[in-house]
């Protein structure tokens, strides 16, 4: 017990309780219990500082982007041009002109997919992705496959749950055209060594994108320093609305990409002869955007800003291996995903007890985790689990709030003995 | 334990999730389907043996929550020597108990031991659990070798 108490004294200057303050749903009870919120790989709560600003959108310059020349669609347009400034900050991106609006890291993810992989790739060439895909980074690819006669390359991982670099070496081959791997585990919590990833594969000529939709919560991503071609991240798993996601990419790649749906916004002129595209940006922004959405995750940057990735990211990993010792101690669990480098993810599943009957015992507890196969179905046939249960801890979550987990597991095991 | 929890893990479900009636595959049925929650990854297979229109045999494999194991356990004791025509009777009488469709109280006691899976209906995330056996057995029986997906 020692050295808990003095990680505790080490994350002195992380208020979590003040933090706690800032997110009115953890004020709710769930079955008259106080909200235990540990689904955060799945969406993150939301600061009020993020539903103000979006509510003010509504209530006082509510307008279209980009098109009046009244007063409101002014406001409307600069506060949507300023999320991009910020998010261009928050990546470290080298212009606005990289940050392309989506809905979500899907979206980001099926625009490279079916733009530049329709443009650039051809019959037998192959792209590289790894075992610990979500869905959304494989289905594309298996699209694009299908319909360019192209072969997807699976990296594969070892039974802790860390990539086989060595494996990935030898996929890698003229034939390769595209990387797309994930950045951080939504099902293992792996963080993936991506900088090797991304020198290997440009060593090799071929671009890499990466999925940074459980990476941009939990640690500071520079996509300069990463020298990554695309990244793809959400804004509802950084504590910004649903339905809004960015797709970074290098200005020289996507200034030689098609577009990707046509529409308003995103042409210079149109004749029903021949229709010219609008610069970068809003080549890739067809129709009117998620203004209020995007507002939002501006607001969300903010947020997530003031408190800083360094504080977040040693306290959730505090929270993490804290978390982890104390379920250990829970009879017949076992721990799904042990990589050395991980975020706070924690994926188990009991001997005896299914995933579901877990998540319905601890929603009786006012515990909310996720049970399933987290949209990684080949991660659940790697390890034979048809599911898991996975808790995911972000900053506002407590050492209490894991007790609480742990206690209530205990009792599951009583009931189903 | 809360009383509304108690109510959808009642005794006999769990006794049923930890020592399943007829869980094994028969050799030779001469009915078969696979059936698959895409959402949380449950499979089952049924096996049966009907002849002239009467379920002789029927048992199941696979893996799944302590509600649809239980559930599958109990529709094959239950349906084990019924009639075709009366196994599809008690599988609708039975979904719209776990639906919070069924109305009086005497169609409840037709059900026998399946009122245990009343509490089902306060779990709308937890129907298709109770209902994939049910689902799968329809059919085998209707000899349709597909896998049934609650997602269709």
């Amino acid at each position: 017990m020692n050295h808990i108490e003095v990680n505790t004294s080490k994350a002195s200057t992380f208020d979590v309780e003040k933090i706690r303050k800032d997110f009115p749903i953890l004020n709710k009870m769930v079955r008259n219990k106080p909200l235990i919120y540990l689904d955060n790989a799945a969406t993150t709560q939301k600061p009020l500082s993020v539903i103000n600003k979006i509510s003010e959108y509504y209530s006082l310059y509510n307008s279209n982007v980009h098109r009046g020349v009244h007063s409101l669609s002014e406001a409307a347009t600069k506060a949507y041009e300023d999320s991009r400034t910020k998010i261009k900050n928050f990546l470290n991106a080298s212009s606005e002109r990289e940050i392309i609006f989506t809905r979500g890291t899907t979206e980001s993810i099926n625009l490279v997919a079916y733009s530049y992989g329709r443009k650039f790739l051809s019959e037998g060439d192959e792209i590289i992705i790894s075992a610990m895909e979500h869905h959304s980074n494989i289905v594309p690819w298996q699209l694009l496959a299908e319909e360019k006669k192209l072969k997807l390359k699976v990296i594969p991982i070892n039974d802790k749950g860390e990539l086989l670099l060595d494996e990935f070496d030898k996929l890698l081959s003229p034939k390769t055209k595209l990387v797309s791997i994930v950045y951080i585990s939504n099902s293992l919590g792996t963080i993936n060594p991506i900088e090797y990833i991304i020198k290997k594969a440009h060593e090799n000529g071929t671009p890499v994108l990466i999925d940074a939709a459980q990476a941009v919560n939990h640690i500071t991503v520079d996509v300069q320093k990463l020298d990554c071609d695309f990244l793809a991240f959400s804004g509802h798993k950084l504590f910004g609305p649903t339905g809004i996601g960015v797709l970074y990419g290098k200005e020289k790649l996507l200034e030689k990409m098609p577009p990707f749906q046509g529409g308003g916004d995103m042409i210079e002129s149109v004749t029903f002869d021949k229709t010219t595209y609008n610069a970068l940006p809003y080549k890739f922004e067809a129709g009117t955007p998620n203004i209020a959405g995007t507002i939002g995750l501006g607001a969300a940057i903010d947020y997530v800003q003031s408190i800083g990735f360094e504080n977040i990211f040693s306290y959730e990993l505090e929270l993490l291996r804290y978390a982890e010792e104390k379920i250990r101690e829970v009879k017949g669990i076992r721990i799904i995903g042990e990589a050395e480098n991980k975020a706070s993810v924690l994926s188990f599943v009991f001997d005896e007890v299914h995933p579901h009957d877990v998540g319905t015992f601890l929603d009786f507890e006012g515990i909310a985790i996720r049970t399933g196969h987290h949209c990684t179905q080949p991660i659940m046939k790697r390890y034979s689990v048809p599911a898991t249960s996975r808790a995911s801890f972000a900053f506002y979550n407590t050492k209490e709030e894991v007790d609480v987990l742990v206690s209530s597991l205990k009792k599951i095991i009583e009931v189903f003995k | 334990m809360d009383q509304e929890l108690r109510e959808l893990y009642q005794q006999v479900i769990l006794d049923h999730n930890k020592s399943p009636r007829n869980f094994r595959k028969i050799e030779h049925a001469n009915h078969f389907a696979e059936g698959y929650n895409p959402l949380c990854g449950d499979k089952i297979d049924i096996y049966a043996t009907v002849e002239d229109g009467v379920i002789k045999d029927i048992s199941f494999m696979g893996s799944g929550c302590a509600i649809s194991k239980a559930s599958a356990s109990l529709m094959s004791s239950l349906i084990k020597g019924k009639s075709e025509a009366e196994a599809k009777e008690i599988f609708e009488k039975f979904h719209d108990l776990i639906t919070g469709k069924l109305g009086e109280n005497p169609s409840i006691e037709e059900l026998g031991k399946l009122a245990v899976f009343e509490g089902v209906k306060e779990f709308p995330a937890r129907v298709k659990c109770a209902s994939l056996a049910w689902h799968t057995m329809i059919s085998a029986l209707r000899k349709e070798n597909d896998v049934v997906s609650t997602e269709k």
